[in-house]
């Protein structure tokens, strides 16, 4: 599945829904079966403070794809976090670089991704686009 | 608008006078809990910035013509008006700012002026960060040291250290009347009368308390009062500090510009007098005209009546948070106002505060701009619920169903 295509799923599993309260439950259950971040990986390196809520974020290049592991101490910026998880994981750093999060907008979640919120997600996007980016350099 | 004869408190009228709150969000009913951070405003106020930019929109203080005067004359009534309020003793002893926050760096900077390395700042533990980071700028400009008043776990003041703080090395107190987070209401009379006695000058942060209460600034004998226009009603980017005349008049002017001066040569520049010393610029016209109206709006009614209402709120609201299992109230001190902050275990206030959002209801999560009390706590904020006069029990009823439904989600 392309990126896109992990995008348009995305989309598509949220529209079942009309009400805003069934939207956030089906986030809160996706923020509950996030793959648990490892304790030893809660370092200060790691943590995006937003005056909200606060994130952990781990991105690692294998010499192909990138992967990402994060966390969240708020159950709903954890449900985002694992969509964008699920959109970014397993990815060509090339493909993250350029990729533009239409999803959470049709979601309607836009607002989680203001820099304004500052619930550390906005920080969060921008450190995995430039984990992607350094991997594009890596490889030359 | 009428003032002698004061208007009855009418919950459902006074409803009507607040065109923002009969609107829906996400298809519900908006339920406003966040007064603390700003005020709706009356249609009163809002007819009046509509008529000053439509009719009245100049210029102020040097124009020769019509609509200059017409300008300069609301403007300066409005600062009647607000020095008769908080009962000024000398109307120029009320000056126009952004808001609260420039009122205090206002001070900072020039009573910072005259105060020398070694002087001692005073302020508590639980300011807003508003009042603790000009201070901490002014002690880092002039070598002033700066010493807060702990708290104790209801959230209020230790007087004995706040006594055992005051010394003839004290030159300001600087606190909050009422703290935004915790809701404490701090006996600042008191306060103000024994930093008296060490020769201390006092700053009341009144962004919490001027909506609340009656502020009578002769009677409490403070040096200082600072608020914000949009929290008692009026617009934003408009606030007034209020300061004795013999002190405004020893201080240096805070910025350069027009309007502050009397007379400019490239060797030197004579200031004007009170207030204008310290209104460099062109000010916010239309928000301090329209502030004024804001207060004439909130003085038609017996504030008494308004801080009953807010108050029987506030424990209705409290009582039934408290049947929640694993809530608890951040703030418990006798003496508060109509703001409620509490946590939940096993749910994040931020998620708290999204969720009641969904459901209509707007709250305040975070640390408040408090972060030392959140950090005294240990705790990553609190969901806070403020009332104002205008909110009502079914309006909590539903905040409490909204939350219920909200925990159950979160567990």
């Amino acid at each position: 599945m392309t990126l896109n295509e992990k995008q348009i799923e995305l989309i598509d599993e949220f529209s079942i829904f009309d009400d805003w309260m069934d939207k956030y439950q089906y986030i809160i259950d996706l923020g509950n079966e996030l793959t648990p971040f490892d304790e030893a990986k809660r370092t200060k390196d790691r943590i995006i403070e937003g005056c909200q809520s606060q994130v952990w974020l781990d991105a690692s290049f294998d010499g192909n794809v990138m992967h990402f592991e994060a966390d969240s101490d708020a159950i709903i910026t954890k449900g985002i976090i694992a969509m964008l998880i699920r959109v970014l994981d397993n990815e060509k750093p090339e493909e993250i670089a350029k990729c533009d999060f239409h999803f959470i907008n049709e979601i309607g979640l836009y607002e989680h991704l203001s820099p304004t919120r500052s619930n550390g997600l906005a920080s969060m996007v921008k450190k995995m686009k430039m984990a992607a980016l350094m991997a594009v350099g890596q490889k030359g | 608008m009428e003032t002698t004869g004061k208007r009855k408190f009418n919950l459902r009228e006074i409803r009507e006078d607040f065109p923002a709150l009969r609107q829906t969000v996400y298809g519900k009913n908006l339920i406003y809990f966040d007064n603390g951070a700003t005020s709706q405003k009356p249609q009163y106020v809002i007819d009046a910035i509509n008529k000053y930019y439509s009719k009245d929109n100049a210029n102020i203080h040097r124009g020769v013509h019509h609509l200059s005067q017409k300008a300069t004359n609301e403007y300066e009534a409005s600062r009647k008006t607000i020095a008769t309020y908080l009962n000024a003793k000398h109307t120029h002893e009320i000056i126009f700012t952004k808001g609260t926050t420039e009122g205090i760096n206002l001070v900072a900077f020039s009573f910072g002026q005259l105060l020398q390395k070694g002087d001692e700042i005073i302020i508590s533990a639980m300011e807003h960060h508003s009042n603790i980071v000009p201070w901490q700028m002014l002690c880092e400009r002039v070598g002033c040291v700066l010493k807060v008043i702990p708290i104790n776990k209801k959230g209020e003041i230790i007087y004995d250290e706040y006594l055992q703080l005051l010394n003839d090395k004290t030159k300001l107190v600087a606190v909050s009347h009422i703290s935004n987070s915790l809701g404490t209401i701090n006996p600042i009379k008191k306060m103000i009368d024994e930093a008296h006695k060490v020769g201390a000058k006092v700053l009341i942060d009144g962004a919490q308390s001027i909506q609340h209460t009656k502020i009578d600034v002769q009677a409490l004998d403070c040096d200082f009062y600072v608020f914000s226009g949009h929290k008692v009603f009026g617009p934003t980017g408009i606030g007034v500090l209020y300061g004795k005349e013999a002190i405004l008049n020893k201080m240096p002017p805070y910025q350069g510009g027009g309007d502050m001066i009397l007379k400019v040569t490239f060797e030197k520049t004579t200031y004007n007098e009170l207030p204008f010393k310290f209104e460099a610029g062109t000010p916010h016209i239309a928000g301090a005209i329209c502030l004024g109206k804001a207060i004439e709006y909130l003085n038609q009614f017996n504030i008494e009546d308004l801080e009953k209402h807010e108050l029987e709120l506030a424990d209705y609201a409290t009582d039934l948070l408290l049947t929640f299992e694993g809530l608890h109230i951040i703030g418990e001190s006798k003496k508060k106002t109509s703001v409620v902050s509490f946590i939940v275990d096993g749910a994040h206030p931020f998620d708290i505060g999204t969720l009641l959002d969904k459901q209509g209801v707007a709250v305040r999560t975070g640390h408040h701009c408090t972060q030392p009390v959140m950090d005294f706590y240990k705790i990553p904020g609190t969901v806070r619920a403020s009332f104002a006069f205008y909110n009502t029990k079914e309006e909590i009823d539903y905040f409490i169903a909204a939350l219920d439904k909200a925990i159950t989600m979160l567990r």
